[in-house]
């Protein structure tokens, strides 16, 4: 068990150094820097005083290991735009997008497990074909048209929900939390669904689609001939058993939840990373998008490492070398 | 026989189909006794293991039980709301499928499924259930019972599983056991242990079995009567050495000229012509006359021959080994 948890550390490690290499590329690549720092007016000097400055003028790889220490420890240099460090950009947005994902996530959790395991019990019922139908519009409407038809039956015509923003927040240490106040609560709804919805109605298919495929199984019939109760059968044996699946997209989406903000976050105005980042792109403010990219990535990688963890929790066929009954 | 802990009274399973209306049961009846055990023996596909999931009132949707009644202790409980048909299972017929391999809850220790089930239908305390449920390892014979019980499924082998699968079933002292083919998917070596445990468990408690397989051999060693199936009737009911030693069917004696004897030397094995006609293909009259080798015009004319309709025995119109046929020879 320890050695394959340190496999895995190994490779997210890896991983890691990938998409660190593609954002430090970005720095290099993607247009010059220093003609976005300097305005028009500017001398020969200034500019290699400024390459100097940044360190632009050591070779590619010495410089893709300074990106990497700084990175370490969370240190992404100076947004061209702002110009204020990016850790402290980003330290500032962070909660907002936090926040607004585990919400979302929780919907989309409780709502898909939910709705997936009674679309599956109740295979042929008028309300689980209803739900199977509707899902189908959350799987293939696009999240911005989602959020603006909300926007427009809650905010514009029944006015009982905000459009934008994040309502009033308050500041818990370094943290500002939406949580706490009523109007950060109730600008907290649209967004979320916005979010989640597509992941939601992904979740509700797949647990409905592995609940089918375990409620075949020989061990289910035996529960039913030992005259379990309905409940027992149903979430005791049926839906544990469809859990390893249903992790694995699960972590997968949250990811995507956080990553994918970006559209939401544009629609209702959110003052989230994803946000930041589009105004990040259309800047080239290079340090804030290749801070962005890795903190992404560190999110992906811990999520997928937590899923391996868990499948050990839940299937003990997978927790080998116990040394019983071998 | 009011005294039985099952009767079974012209039992009709059917299947609707877009065609047609199926019937894999059709018409049979049958008593098991307190404590005695009745060996259902047939091909695949004759309908044993539909009667038997009939009977536990676990039959898969589309299929359904169109006619008949099946009554335990005197008791009717075809009809039955599932609320109080689940309260019979386990509790009053217990039931062991084929494989043990995929009979158990994977994620779950075999101790905390004893556990529930005891918990289920006997209404006892979590400590006093995880008390019986080691002695209920130690009857079936698993060693060290007390350390075992919290292993999971996997860390068994197919005959120990099978043992756990049998403790399971009988955990709840139900009073009819249904073994479908308890033994087909274990080792050779395996099986016997497990057919030999089955017998004592339920001897030891007055349970009836009803022991559906498809092996002579099984049928002979521990049933007291045999019920021959064939395309969803029954074809011969009776106790197992006059079935067995002295078939009345065609059909059976068919069957028991297909098994191999160690005795019997290297001689070709006999084995009966055709195969069994798909439901819904059934020919009229007798559904075994396009195999029987003794068939007569009566045979192919409606309607087929009944146990009822016969001497009870067979449902046959021409029997072999009866004492008028060897009288007429």
């Amino acid at each position: 068990m320890l050695a394959f948890v340190l496999r895995r550390v190994f490779q997210s490690i890896i991983v890691l150094l990938v998409v660190g290499l593609v954002a430090f590329s970005m720095f290099t690549f993607v247009g010059d820097p220093i003609d976005n720092m300097l305005g028009q007016e500017r001398t020969q000097a200034d500019i290699e005083r400024l390459r100097q400055q940044l360190g632009l003028d050591q070779p590619f790889v010495v410089q893709y290991w300074n990106f990497l220490q700084n990175a370490a420890q969370g240190n992404f240099g100076v947004s061209y735009r702002q110009g204020r460090p990016v850790s402290e950009i980003l330290l500032e947005r962070a909660p907002a997008t936090l926040e607004l994902a585990a919400v979302s996530a929780l919907f989309a959790m409780a709502l898909g497990i939910g709705l997936g395991v009674f679309t599956a019990i109740r295979r042929d019922g008028v309300a689980s074909n209803l739900i199977m139908s509707i899902s189908l519009i959350g799987v293939s409407l696009p999240t911005f048209l989602i959020g603006i038809l909300l926007i427009w039956v809650f905010a514009v015509e029944l006015s009982w929900l905000p459009s934008f923003g994040r309502g009033e927040v308050v500041q818990v240490g370094g943290w500002s939390t939406g949580f706490l106040t009523s109007s950060g609560l109730k600008a907290l709804i649209l967004p979320a669904i916005t979010l989640g919805l597509y992941q939601m109605t992904l979740i509700m298919r797949l647990v409905r689609s592995e609940m089918l495929e375990v409620l075949r199984q020989d061990y289910i019939r035996f529960a039913r001939a030992r005259g379990l109760r309905e409940r027992a059968v149903n979430f005791r044996h049926a839906l544990k058993n469809t859990l390893v699946p249903v992790i694995t997209v699960t972590g997968l989406q949250l990811g995507a939840i956080i990553a994918f903000a970006i559209i939401t976050e544009t629609v209702f105005q959110w003052p989230g990373v994803g946000l930041l980042f589009i105004n990040a792109i259309q800047f080239v403010d290079i340090p804030v998008m290749a801070a962005y990219l890795m903190l992404i990535s560190v999110m992906f990688v811990g999520i997928n490492l937590i899923v391996d963890l868990l499948y050990f929790a839940i299937d003990p066929r997978l927790r080998a070398g116990r040394g019983k009954g071998h | 026989m009011t005294d039985a802990v099952l009767s079974v009274r012209d039992l009709v399973v059917e299947i609707p189909t877009r065609h047609a209306v199926l019937k894999p049961v059709d018409g049979v009846s049958f008593d098991i006794a307190p404590g005695e055990i009745l060996g259902v023996v047939g091909e695949s596909g004759a309908g044993k293991s539909m009667t038997g999931n009939a009977v536990i009132g676990l039959l898969d949707r589309p299929a359904h039980i169109s006619g008949g009644e099946i009554l335990l202790k005197g008791q009717r409980i075809d009809n039955l709301p599932y609320a109080r048909m689940r309260k019979l299972r386990g509790a009053e017929i217990g039931m062991v499928f084929q494989d043990p391999l995929t009979s158990l809850n994977p994620l779950l220790t075999i101790g905390d499924q004893l556990s529930e089930t005891m918990i289920e239908h006997l209404g006892i305390s979590q400590a006093e259930a995880r008390k019986r449920a080691i002695a209920a390892l130690d009857e079936v014979g698993i060693p060290g019972a007390a350390d075992r019980i919290d292993s999971y499924p996997h860390e068994f082998s197919g005959g120990m599983r099978q043992r756990v699968v049998i403790a399971l079933a009988l955990c709840a002292e139900p009073s009819l056991v249904i073994a479908d083919e308890p033994t087909t998917a274990l080792d050779v070596s395996v099986q016997a242990q497990i057919i030999a445990l089955l017998r004592r468990l339920c001897r030891e408690r007055d349970t009836s079995v009803m022991l559906i397989t498809h092996d002579m051999g099984v049928i002979a060693e521990t049933a007291d009567r045999v019920a021959v199936v064939y395309a969803g009737r029954l074809a011969e009911l009776g106790p197992v050495a006059e079935v067995l030693g002295r078939p009345r069917h065609p059909y059976t004696e068919g069957l028991m000229g297909s098994t191999p004897a160690a005795s019997a030397g290297r001689a070709r094995l006999h084995q009966i012509p055709g195969s069994m006609p798909r439901l819904g293909h059934l020919p009229p009259g007798c559904p075994f006359h396009p195999r029987c080798p003794k068939a007569q015009d009566d045979c192919r004319a409606d309607p087929a021959p009944t146990l009822a309709a016969c001497n009870g025995r067979a449902a046959c119109w021409h029997p072999v080994n009866s004492p008028e046929s060897e009288a007429a020879e």
